[in-house]
């Protein structure tokens, strides 16, 4: 199969992956311009990092941000998880058809529309709008992606392993913890991570959700960016790649050991 | 007593998130439409009748006939809406058609890759998924302005004499939702181009098939679930796209979901708002159905 591996293949990513990265390299680099003009090269420097931490509001709103994010992926989680498990083991159930579309439907949405169908439901109760009601809200959009990506693990998972254990009399609230649940580990943190990110990236749905004092990163940033390309933003921006690339790659490593220190366990399992 | 334990638990699984879908996504949904046909009133919430349950039962009745359809005859009548959705299908279909002619070529290239790089291409590519959507397209902003990055170089190298207008136009438009949506694209393409039987095309080749037939006639038919949801996750989402339309279309550009955002921020005309979703809904209820239906077949399957 390599050897049809032909130029144009090859020509074709280079010019796709050159489309997709470098305008986050450049916003990267003109993060470090000397110059206010975000476009014109003057000269290294990192003057606006500097000034991004006597920013007050950007500072709050990052830590509203990260609050959130924590909160709302952390529960995601749990609730996709179930989701998950209701949807790949229990084949028939009473609404199953409503509860499929329910979990599939948020991640197409518009989200001008969820954002207004949930801000409408917080007034109709009078539910005074701030950090819970914007936790919520990413709660339910991300727990649906979660459910997504721990689907597809379960569905390859051999359910053999859970007999076995239940066989041998485990509670099935056991199995589940000490069988499945660190087989379907790697699935369910990547759930979490997509949870998180798509939390900390999230304008529309927080913009209607949000209330006074639970400004979040990107709520500002937005209001920013419409006054006009400033260096400042190119400077946090690139500090929120950082961290999502970090945090991606380790998770990629960690992941492949993982991998192969399960294959070698399997490998020493047959020698035995 | 474990039995029991186990009915209650299994019931739990389901029912915990099913009840969070129903309060949260589908109850909202109802809202909506209620408040659809309420009418605009200088009050917090800002529209008549609110429902409540001091009212009783003849409160609500009273309610009920104080609903009108007067929005949505409003929002048909006046040819600003109509244009705001049909460009908004306009442009979202051309940038779906665009993006699966960029990202085809990607996607064949990655699943025709050596095994052991593949992996590495799928994170390239998952990789500028996970950054920022609103950063995505704030650096195109510094590119394509008229004193911008783009229009720099194509001075520079001497392509053209005067800058380019791209900020601020539907081309910019196109460039964003492309931007952001290729990865939604080049994922399901290449799952279901990575698992093709590639001695299907050798042996057409064989058989004295030009490459380009054999593409049509094997490659392209093959990959046509992979088709079917890329241009699903990027059309559905693309349709009520705000951020794009908001800071690369500038003012002149009509798309529903920056009317929708308009309306509600600006004018705080929430009953208009709200019909302008359900009929947003509506026109997108049938690709949505539809792509609700291709995953869990797909799911079932277990591809």
């Amino acid at each position: 199969m390599q050897g049809s591996w032909s130029r144009f293949n090859i020509v074709s990513l280079i010019l796709g992956f050159a489309f997709l990265y470098l305008p986050i390299v450049l916003l990267v680099i003109f993060s470090f311009n000397e110059s206010r003009l975000v476009t014109v090269w003057a000269g290294f420097s990192t003057r606006w990092y500097v000034s991004l931490f006597s920013n007050q509001g950007l500072l709050d709103a990052a830590w509203v941000t990260a609050r959130v994010a924590f909160i709302s992926a952390t529960v995601a989680t749990v609730l996709g998880t179930m989701a998950a498990l209701a949807l790949t083991r229990y084949t028939r159930f009473r609404g199953r058809l409503l509860f499929s579309g329910m979990v599939f439907a948020p991640l197409v949405m518009p989200e001008v529309i969820t954002g207004l169908s949930l801000l409408l439901l917080f007034v109709a109760v009078n539910f005074d709008r701030g950090f819970a009601t914007v936790t919520i809200a990413h709660i339910t959009f991300s727990m649906c992606f979660v459910a997504v990506v721990v689907q597809s693990r379960l569905l390859t998972f051999d359910r053999s392993l859970e007999e076995a254990a239940l066989d041998l009399g485990a509670t099935p609230v056991k199995a589940f913890f000490q069988v499945t649940l660190p087989i379907i580990l790697p699935a369910v943190v990547a759930g979490w991570m997509l949870a998180f990110t798509l939390s900390l990236d999230d304008l529309v749905i927080a913009s209607f959700t949000s209330g006074p004092g639970a400004t979040t990163l990107p709520m500002k940033i937005y209001s920013q960016v419409r006054l006009g390309v400033t260096p400042e933003i190119n400077a946090v921006c690139t500090i929120l790649i950082a961290i999502v690339t970090i945090g991606v790659i380790t998770a990629a490593i960690v992941n492949k050991r993982r991998e192969v220190q399960r294959l070698r366990d399997e490998q020493a399992a047959r020698r035995l | 007593m474990g039995r029991l334990a186990t009915a209650i638990g299994s019931r739990l699984v389901i029912a915990v998130p099913y009840l969070w879908l129903l309060i949260f996504f589908l109850v909202p949904f109802i809202i909506v439409f209620k408040i659809s046909l309420s009418t605009t009133a200088i009050a917090m919430p800002p529209y008549t009748p609110t429902f409540g349950l001091e009212g009783g039962i003849s409160g609500l009745v009273e309610g009920l006939k104080e609903l009108s359809a007067d929005n949505y005859t409003w929002l048909l009548d006046d040819p600003l809406y109509i244009n705001a959705y049909i460009s908004s299908l306009v442009i979202a279909a051309v940038s779906t058609l665009i993006t699966l002619l960029v990202g085809y070529p990607i996607a064949y290239g990655m699943a025709r890759a050596p095994t052991a790089l593949r992996p590495v291409l799928v994170m390239l590519v998952i990789l500028p998924f996970w950054t920022s959507f609103l950063i995505r397209v704030y650096a195109w902003i510094g590119i394509l302005k008229p004193e911008g990055l783009l229009n720099q170089f194509l001075l520079f190298t001497g392509i053209i004499d005067s800058p380019l207008v791209i900020l601020n136009t539907t081309t910019a438009i196109y460039i964003g939702i492309v931007y952001s949506y290729l990865p939604f694209m080049v994922l399901p393409l290449y799952a279901t181009l990575e698992k093709m039987d590639y001695s299907l095309i050798e042996a057409a080749q064989d058989l004295g098939c030009p490459p380009l037939t054999a593409f049509w006639k094997i490659t392209f038919p093959l990959s046509l679930p992979g088709i079917t949801a890329g241009c699903m996750l990027v059309f559905i989402p693309a349709v009520g796209e705000f951020v794009i339309p908001d800071l690369l279309g500038g003012s002149q550009t009509l798309m529903i979901g920056k009317t929708l955002w308009n309306e509600f921020f600006s004018n705080r005309d929430w009953p208009v708002s709200s019909a302008v979703a359900i009929i947003l809904l509506l026109i997108l209820v049938v690709p949505i159905m539809f792509f609700q239906r291709a995953q869990a077949n797909a799911r079932e399957k277990g591809l």
